[in-house]
């Protein structure tokens, strides 16, 4: 890309940005009730784990089947945390065992847990949000990429991973919650999380997040890392022998695709109150594939859209037809993969972007009809401009 | 036998076999600094599998392979290449999906870790030897265009150009002019002419005229050992050759 494209892209880029920033912070909370807005709240959260997927799926070709697991380790830590607050001995004096979580209680477990203990402090579990699910992706990547484990092997890891995770805490009741998951999350340092006011403040802190994680993802991708991404999906033994470690860089693109994803687990256990298994397994991890497919895998934009589209196609679904919902998803998929490969922003770039210059051709000559008229040269000046911009 | 250092590249019993079948068997080999060395042999000899074996793509059964008083064989891939081993592929290896600019770019040493990459921001000088570069392999006027849409002979420049920037101080070359038509194989060879200068090449090639032209040494390679080995016109009278090889 030369100076005048780049420009041209990235400036497209922030005008994409800011409608997108005008309609999560205005055109949302001012036209929606309440209640729709707090769903909106909750698809934005699977947005982070979308834009994180253009990140390693799109651009690093690291296609993960898992990404709920990051979502609710993000989750976990936060709603752990607000569970300790919740149980203080004075609000859990009914229990055998006053001052730990009340599900540890029913079962028969007598002291809290050492791994439950750093969660006591706020600070801690905020840094937990985005630790743990790095380390976790870390240590993931490191195994497999480093024994170049890449393409479909690695889906399938990423899937028994996500089941794994799932069995792992419906199993430890005591430690987890079991199946039911972390409950009854009421107050954040003293402030009560369940008034409206507050839902309204937390899905501003929601969307504000989000666009940072974009600005983020932005940054990253027009970095050179951004580009090596690139060379790597198409010729990933050349790039070694560019110089670079392949595995390294896919450990590190997982490892920021997972801590996005602790961010939206631990948004959404702030704004519902609750984290459960129900968001790791493997049938969530593969919907948020689809958030980012339907978006478009190349667009970090794009992957928000499609995370708003499909769950808004969601709940409306599966108001009317419930049984329906996991077939039209299915479906969706297909279509995307068969139909547009690059999901919403390739149909928009495609078919919708060029009309702009058109328009603005149009309206330059309606409006110069007489200039352009007389001089002769302006033809032959446009060409170029044309054929640059590909 | 003289003493290591004042070699570039010593290979020593190098033996490499797949499914019990020695592609190179107890090999060696001494390539002197700004040496230019052309190793030829019929299909299957292992002459690609000696390139594949010093870049760290296959893994050597036993032997060594020392470049610079550092040991390859433990090496991988993007550590050779830090330590100063260029490698040109046969088939032209671009990356299709970025820019010229890009590819040459990504080929320039420096900002190699990750967070290096991450933080890395074009300078002047960067700038500079990039569109030197270009200018030298024929595509200044192509530097914003997307790799994949070049030509063959116009990739195999780029190719070409990103070892260049590359700047390593051992350069292989994997059959540079196959697959070429006429005037870009004398554009290339006038190329590479200009760009084995100032260090030391090994060169695998079948076009003999290409092979005469530019060779200090030729090592004759013949079912995974070496043949022979000397100047062009003592392989050519070596009667092991002529049975092998130039009879034929």
């Amino acid at each position: 890309m030369n100076a005048a494209q780049s420009t041209a892209a990235s400036r497209s880029f922030w005008l994409g940005f800011a409608l997108l920033a005008g309609l999560i912070l205005l055109v949302f909370p001012v036209l929606l009730d309440s209640f729709r807005l707090n769903l909106v709240g909750r698809y934005l959260t699977y947005a982070f784990v979308a834009v994180g997927l253009v990140l390693c799926w799109g651009y690093g070709g690291i296609l993960s089947l898992g990404q709920g697991v990051f979502f609710g380790l993000g989750g976990y830590c936060l709603a752990m945390f607000l569970k300790l607050e919740s149980s203080t001995p004075e609000a859990t004096a009914i229990q055998s065992t006053p001052g730990i979580p009340d599900f540890m209680d029913w079962n028969q477990i007598t002291a809290l847990p050492w791994f439950w203990e750093p969660f006591n402090y706020l600070p801690v579990a905020l840094i937990a949000v985005l630790v743990v699910p790095a380390v976790f992706a870390y240590v993931i990547g490191v195994a497999m990429f480093k024994r170049r484990v890449s393409g479909v092997y690695f889906a399938i890891i990423t899937q028994a991973i996500a089941a794994i995770m799932t069995i792992l805490i419906i199993g430890q009741q005591g430690y987890t919650g079991g199946i039911n998951g972390i409950t009854d999350l009421r107050t954040l340092l003293g402030w009560d999380i369940r008034s409206e006011s507050a839902k309204t403040i937390l899905y501003f802190v929601n969307a504000v997040l989000l666009l940072g994680a974009l600005v983020l993802a932005r940054w990253i991708l027009t970095s050179k890392l951004g580009r090596i991404l690139v060379a790597m999906r198409g010729k990933e033994d050349r790039v070694r022998f560019s110089g670079y470690s392949v595995a390294n860089f896919k450990i590190f693109i997982f490892c920021v695709a997972a801590a996005m994803s602790g961010v939206g687990g631990a948004m959404f256990t702030l704004q519902f109150g609750f984290m459960s298994p129900s968001f790791v397994g493997i049938v969530p991890s593969i919907e948020m594939v689809i958030f980012a497919a339907v978006g478009g895998r190349l667009s970090i934009l794009g992957a928000v859209y499609g995370a708003l589209i499909v769950n808004w196609a969601k709940s409306a679904l599966s108001e009317a037809f419930p049984e329906l919902w996991l077939f039209a998803m299915g479906a969706l998929f297909i279509a995307v993969v068969m139909a547009f490969p690059n999901g919403l922003a390739g149909l928009y770039s495609v078919y919708v972007a060029p009309i702009f210059p058109r328009i603005r051709a149009w309206a330059q000559r309606t409006r110069g009809m007489a200039p352009s008229a007389t001089s002769a040269s302006a033809p032959p000046l446009a060409e170029p401009e044309v054929s640059n911009a590909r | 036998m003289p003493a290591d250092n004042k070699f570039v590249l010593s290979i020593e019993g190098l033996t490499v076999s797949f499914d019990g079948f020695k592609a190179v068997n107890d090999l060696s080999l001494y390539v002197d600094e700004n040496e230019i060395r052309v190793i030829i042999g019929p299909n299957g000899a292992g002459k690609t599998t000696v390139l594949d074996l010093i870049c760290g793509r296959t893994k050597a059964d036993a032997g060594s392979i020392v470049f610079k008083d550092k040991e390859l064989t433990k090496m991988k891939e993007n550590q050779i290449v830090q330590a100063g081993v260029g490698r040109f592929f046969q088939n032209p290896s671009v990356y299709e999906e970025l820019t010229v600019y890009e590819n040459l770019e990504l080929s320039y040493p420096r900002g190699r870790s990750v967070f290096g990459a991450l933080f890395f921001r074009p300078d002047a000088e960067l700038v500079e030897r990039v569109e030197e570069v270009a200018e030298t392999i024929f595509l200044a006027d192509h530097l914003y265009d997307v790799a994949g849409e070049l030509s063959h002979g116009q990739k195999q420049w780029l190719e070409i150009g990103m070892l260049l920037v590359q700047d390593p101080a051992l350069m292989m070359l994997d059959e540079p002019v196959a697959g070429m038509s006429v005037t870009e194989r004398r554009q290339t060879a006038e190329l590479l002419h200009r760009i084995i200068q100032d260090r030391s090449v090994i060169v695998v090639e079948h076009d003999m005229n290409f092979v005469a032209d530019i060779a200090h040494r030729v090592t004759v390679m013949h079912q995974g050992s070496v043949l022979s080995e000397g100047s062009m016109q003592h392989v050519q009278s070596d009667p092991r050759v002529k049975e092998v090889y130039l009879g034929h």
